[in-house]
């Protein structure tokens, strides 16, 4: 198989891109040398900011798409979506990439990350979110290595992994199910810190379930972008499919959402004026509600300009949930212990770069390997 | 430094909601009694007269080989915090990566002439079950299973900052600054007490107002203090409780709490004093959980989790696909 030749390498889109990779590249560089306090505004109430809470918990969200998709055609056996099961594998692999690499940058030690692959301690939720990106960034590898496979033309090789494919995708469904609420149990330990209206002992199973409706949106969102970008034809019976998805497991993670906000919390923390509570709101209004009241409309669901729409919507959503947890959920006790934090502009650097990097790398996927074809 | 009322007031309001919380973890197989041997600091604020020789001390010892603040860079130096641009005294305004032992004093109506006053000292009260310690991924804090100290070893920590976000108290700090940073806290002088010494800070307290001994024998100490009668004289053990100096002192009004005895499921640095502890800088929203059951809860069931999953992954693969083949058939 050739390269597709309609993808053109050097667009306006891939120089601005490339400049954002170098530019980030710049700054990592400047925070191995010149340490954290150098680089972010983290300090010792914030441990964890912009970094962590965007490029890591939201970027393993996104990638929550993999394995949605890939446990839909090959366990639930729905043939419609096989089209989508490529984009959806790379698009995860790139997302623990990405994941792994601001992971690197944002740990004290970042030659250290191995550490606990062999410094077991296994009463940390941590190690266990550290053994399941170990595990789960290598099968996906594994569920990717096909596509570079054919292009090679390594039939062997392509063959011999064929025969595990099926044993790979259970594999990595398990493993990025339970990837997923980890990270909300990493919130567990801290509930005279966090506001009620995060903190839960549910906490893992709001992960999971705002990730599975994240990996749908995202999917969906990305096979528009390459459809207009990178001509890939997809039946609009994808769209609608992944829309009445999205709109189910919302619903759902309103109700959960909502039970813990009379059960757990009180309705009046969200309506305070808080920092928390209007944070608080506008993830709800934009992630969840404003969503699903859109969806509830039959014309609208089957309207995929409207899906794109409600797609960005809730991604924005899901990433300021976890942004949310990961940050102003901590406000009033932060502020209490008299710290602010907002991120740095090498933060934001730091993170477009890492973003441009998966966009990148996405898109000379497109370009050279057979993503495409069904 | 001062502490904030009006600040401290909001954030307390969720307290309410934190203790209704509470009754949903009921996971108590992971919890660790106090060990046999455990050593702890039993502060007496009604006796702290806020002269800071513990801070003085606590630094100078522990920039020593084997201290928490001993770095092999910069050796033979105390890390000081200078305010101001005379670089006259130590003047830390709380917990850093320099400092792992600070004197704090409350005063309520400050204008106002004998209003209610208090000192506090803040260091890491090696808790009994730590959360720090149960959500570092690498081992590399731990609690000595005899003298119960929570240790810190900086060859292993990769810099999560888990434990920063973990512990209650808000007490491990991390070194920014560096390009190869490590936690800092207090160790309760664990490379003074493995030669048979103890904490800085008590040995320099000149009051008592920080004892150091046996958590057990502090605990009795504690609920006695508390029995006795205000006004009366009380013979005041001072620096080691079993090094048997004391000082006679008038005893003062007490809180009727030990803080530290059932706080997280109980802590080996406890505290005594005049005013409610509330206001002293502990966070209100500290309940006697043991803060790892609630990750314990969530981990000690992924085992289960895992199986669960690989086999309803296999058997909905088996399923599907002999329906489809039912179907090719009838085709
Ligand atoms: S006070 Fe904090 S740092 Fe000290 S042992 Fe307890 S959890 Fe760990
Ligand atoms: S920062 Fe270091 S000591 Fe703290 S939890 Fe992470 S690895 Fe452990």
């Amino acid at each position: 198989m050739e390269s597709n030749p309609a993808i053109k390498t050097w667009t306006p889109a891939t120089i601005v891109m490339m400049l954002l990779i170098i530019f980030g590249v710049g700054v990592g560089v400047y925070r191995m040398i010149n340490g954290l306090g150098a680089t972010t505004n983290l300090n010792d109430v914030y441990p964890w900011g912009f970094w962590l809470g965007l490029d890591v918990l939201g970027g393993v969200a996104m990638a929550a798409g993999g394995f949605i998709i890939a446990c839909a055609v090959y366990l639930f056996n729905w043939k419609k979506y096989r089209p989508i099961v490529r984009p959806a594998i790379l698009t995860a692999f790139l997302g623990y990439l990405m994941a792994v690499l601001a992971l690197f940058l944002d740990i004290g030690h970042p030659f250290r990350l191995w550490h606990p692959s062999i410094m077991w301690q296994y009463h940390s939720v941590m190690w266990v979110v550290a053994m399941h990106v170990i595990f789960y960034t290598t099968t996906l590898g594994l569920e990717f290595s096909p596509m570079l496979f054919e292009r090679l033309g390594w039939e062997k090789a392509r063959r011999a992994v064929g025969k595990i494919m099926i044993g790979a995708v259970i594999f990595g469904v398990m493993l990025s199910t339970l990837h997923q609420s980890s990270l909300g149990a990493v919130f567990l330990i801290a509930p005279s810190k966090m506001s009620s209206l995060w903190w839960d002992t549910k906490l893992p199973f709001h992960f999971l379930v705002s990730a599975v409706a994240m990996g749908l949106s995202m999917v969906s969102f990305e096979t528009a972008l390459s459809q207009k970008f990178l001509h890939h034809k997809v039946d609009k019976e994808i769209y609608f499919g992944l829309a009445r998805g999205v709109m189910i497991v919302l619903g759902f993670y309103l109700c959960l959402k909502l039970y813990q906000l009379f059960a757990v919390a009180s309705p009046g923390m969200a309506f305070d004026g808080s920092v928390e509570g209007n944070m608080y709101l506008l993830e709800m209004l934009v992630g969840v509600i404003l969503p699903l009241c859109i969806l509830a409309v039959k014309k609208y669901r089957q309207n995929t300009r409207v899906i794109f729409s409600v797609n960005v919507l809730v991604i924005v959503g899901v990433l300021l949930n976890r942004m949310n947890v990961c940050l102003f959920s901590m406000e009033s006790y932060n502020t209490w212990r008299g710290m602010s934090y907002s991120p740095s502009w090498k933060e934001f650097v730091v993170s477009l770069g890492v973003v441009s990097i998966g966009v990148f790398l996405y898109k000379m996927s497109a370009k050279h390997l057979p993503l495409f074809t069904h | 430094m001062a502490i904030n009322r009006r600040d401290f007031l909001k954030f307390s309001a969720g307290t309410g909601l934190m203790l209704a919380a509470e009754a949903n973890v009921g996971n108590r197989a992971d919890a660790k009694e106090l060990p046999r041997d455990a050593v702890g600091i039993l502060y007496d604020a009604t006796l702290c007269i806020g002269c800071m020789s513990c801070m003085v001390n606590c630094k100078k010892a522990n920039s020593e080989p084997g201290g928490a603040l001993y770095h092999r860079e910069t050796a033979g130096k105390i890390p000081y915090e200078y305010e101001g641009e005379e670089k006259k005294y130590d003047a830390p305004t709380g917990l850093s990566a320099d400092t792992l032992c600070v004197i704090k004093a409350y005063r309520e109506n400050s204008d106002a002439q004998g209003g209610v006053f208090s000192f506090i000292k803040q260091h890491c009260l090696h808790c009994v079950n730590p959360a720090c310690v149960s959500v570092c991924p690498v081992a590399a804090l731990q609690k000595d299973p005899d003298s119960g100290i929570v240790t810190y070893n900086k060859n292993r920590c990769f810099g999560c900052r888990y434990c920063q976000v973990a512990c209650p108290f808000g007490i491990p700090m991390y070194e920014w600054e560096k390009a190869s940073p490590s936690v800092v806290k207090c160790q309760l002088c664990n490379h003074r007490y493995a030669q048979g010494s103890y904490s800085a800070c008590c040995e320099a307290c000149p009051t008592g107002a920080s004892l150091f001994g046996k958590v057990k024998d502090l605990r009795e100490e504690a609920a006695r203090r508390l029995a006795l009668k205000p006004g009366d004289t009380y013979a005041y053990p001072v620096n080691h409780i079993e090094h048997g100096k004391t000082t006679e002192q008038v005893v003062p009004e007490y809180v009727d709490h030990i803080y530290g005895l059932d706080e997280a499921g109980g802590t080996q640095y406890m505290f005594l004093a005049g005013v409610e502890f509330d206001k002293l800088g502990f966070n209100p929203r500290i309940t006697n959980q043991i803060y790892p059951e609630y990750t314990w809860s969530y981990v000690s069931h992924v085992p289960q989790l895992i199986g669960a999953l690989l086999v309803a992954g296999t058997a909905c693969r088996i399923v599907t696909q002999k329906l489809d083949k039912e179907k090719d058939r009838d085709k």
